[in-house]
């Protein structure tokens, strides 16, 4: 795999070390997040163990605002904020903030999904049994989803490395960066074919561990 | 001593939309200690709401909701906490923790009313032995049946000890037999425990095998109450009398009654039986001392607490003035209601019985 005389191997072994970085990075802190806020939306729905409108109104709102931002547009968007916060513009820590925030939202939407489908009739029965509500949180609601939730963060997973392909924009590098700049930009197909097949690789190993992990938990 | 439960003019309204629902409308009872308490109604008589606010799984919107001394209204959802882990609770559809074992299913409230881990599985022993579940401590409930489900149900509302436990149409989604299964082991709750207990249902069958005192609701009202056998042999408004007649059939409808005169040409009539009043022996002696001929054409008598109840119709046969005679004395001591004759010309000789239950 070379381009111009240049011997582009280091180069792909830097960019997955990079895209993995970004995705693991942002799967932990926008998964923790996002099954906060998530959770949050579910509880203090209308009728739930936490209702509180006021709170869900606004979650509910900003979540609906944020989400449908196109992340290129995004990723400049926030750009004072991650300065801020990283203390740099550019790089692969750089994009790492925005993919966060970003992955927090879309999380959030998929845990409260999943708990919406729920059976009311166990938090009931926590109740009943004297449970407060952040017991029943932990203990009730997030365990008996589990496996669902699984699944999600394994959807997550995949749409996280898709959103990776855009830190370029920021100079971020990563396997999206490396397949545009040295594969579609030099007209370099073999180079961009080998770049996907690695995604695919990726995306294919988190899928499966997804669901074996979220089998064990149903126990089947 | 006080009364386990004790409502006064509790009321409970319902958002729906704009408009606000009246589920529960002015309901007052007691609930004495070591009752089985049965209330019954329809689907939407308010059964399942008035149970909620017994342990404040709801707050009413007026009146004052007591519980084994303690007042349960007008508190904070903190304050409620360790008063409802005092009250065990059983649902038609169990709800179980899927994601726990059995024995992590009983465990749950003792976790939640922070046991000490020894101890907790000494009572999820305990327990499980309570109910014949020993052997399925591992397992998760989706491995289980039914009737086990709503076992375990029962040992985890009994985990804390609890003195009184609402059962919401417990045996619902059971099958006939499991549904007796966990019928006895209620009764051995209440009775082996001293457990009072109150029995949401919408089957008089449930209510008449296992409570001594019922409560009938329709439309968030309660319409009658009072003793089981009480109601049972005296109902008195019609959504009491249909409920009667879903779980007695010894009265003939007016069909049977029809085929019965085309079959019997005596008088017929139906004779309640009472354990204070009609009964087989007075039946035979007031037979033979009016010199009247009587077979037994349809009836059944059920146990009712423990006491017998329903009704005999008989064919009567005999001179016109031994029979109003034998009417007289009977309708001294129960209820009588004539059917009049079979017909007289086709005096054939009368054969067989309809239905003896």
């Amino acid at each position: 795999m070379n381009s111009g005389g240049q011997n582009l191997w280091p180069l792909l072994l830097t960019a997955i070390g990079q895209t993995l970085q970004m995705v693991l990075a942002t799967l932990v802190i926008g998964g923790v997040a996002g099954l906060v806020l998530g959770t949050l939306l579910y509880t203090t729905r209308p009728g739930n163990l936490m209702a509180n409108r006021a709170v869900y109104s606004v979650l509910n709102l900003l979540v609906n605002i944020v989400r449908p931002i196109p992340f290129i547009i995004f990723i400049t968007a926030v750009l004072p904020l991650t300065v801020q916060v990283t203390g740099t513009s550019f790089g692969t820590r750089a994009v790492i903030f925005p993919m966060a925030i970003m992955a927090t939202f879309a999380t959030s939407r998929i845990v409260e999904q999943n708990l919406v489908a729920l059976d009311p009739g166990v938090i009931e029965a926590a109740r009943s049994m004297g449970a407060g509500p952040w017991r029943i949180v932990w203990t009730v609601i997030v365990r008996e989803a589990l496996a669902p939730l699984i699944l999600g963060y394994t959807f997550l997973f995949v749409a996280i490395t898709d959103m990776s392909a855009m830190a370029g924009a920021v100079a971020g590098g990563g396997l999206g960066d490396f397949a545009i700049q040295y594969g579609y930009q030099r007209y370099n197909y073999a180079v961009m074919g080998i770049t996907v097949a690695v995604i695919v690789v990726i995306v294919q190993f988190a899928q499966l561990l997804g669901n074996k992990l979220a089998s064990r938990v149903l126990r089947r | 001593m006080s009364a386990m439960v004790s409502l006064r003019d509790v009321t409970k309204d319902f958002a729906a939309g704009a408009r606000a629902v009246r589920a529960v409308d002015g309901v007052s009872l007691e609930i004495e200690r070591g009752d089985v308490f049965g209330v019954i109604g329809y689907s939407g008589a308010g059964k399942s709401t008035l149970v909620r606010l017994i342990n404040a799984l709801e707050t009413p919107t007026s009146g004052t909701v007591v519980v084994d001394d303690v007042l349960m209204t007008g508190r904070t959802e903190r304050e409620l906490r360790p008063v409802r882990a005092r009250i065990g609770f059983i649902f038609q559809q169990f709800n179980l923790l899927n994601s726990r074992t059995v024995a992590g299913n009983v465990a749950y409230p003792l976790r939640v009313a922070r046991w000490p881990k020894a101890r907790r599985q000494a009572r999820v022993a305990e327990l499980l032995e309570f109910v014949g579940l020993s052997d399925k401590a591992g397992q998760y409930p989706d491995t289980l049946s039914g009737g086990q489900m709503q076992r375990v149900g029962i040992a985890r509302a009994l985990a804390t000890s609890p003195s009184l436990l609402l059962a919401d149409e417990a045996t619902s989604a059971l099958d006939p037999e499991t549904t007796r299964d966990v019928l006895d082991l209620l009764r051995r709750v209440n009775v082996e425990l001293g457990v009072t207990i109150v029995v949401i249902s919408h089957e008089m069958s449930v209510v008449s095998y296992l409570c001594n005192r019922v409560a009938v609701m329709e439309a968030g009202r309660v319409v009658e109450l009072g003793d089981v056998y009480d109601i049972f042999a005296s109902p008195e408004q019609p959504v009491t009398q249909r409920f009667i007649s879903t779980a007695l059939h010894d009265r003939p409808s007016a069909e049977v009654i029809a085929r019965l005169r085309l079959r019997h040409p005596g008088r017929i009539v139906t004779i309640g039986i009472r354990d204070t009043g009609g009964s087989g022996t007075l039946l035979t002696e007031q037979l033979r001392a009016h010199r009247v001929d009587g077979s037994i054409v349809y009836g059944g008598i059920t146990d009712i607490g423990a006491r017998p109840l329903g009704s005999l119709t008989l064919e009567l046969v005999g001179a016109d003035a031994d029979v109003d005679g034998f009417i007289t004395s009977i309708r001294g001591h129960t209820d009588l209601v004539e059917h009049g004759h079979g017909p007289q010309d086709d005096a054939g000789p009368s054969s067989g019985t309809d239905v003896i239950q």
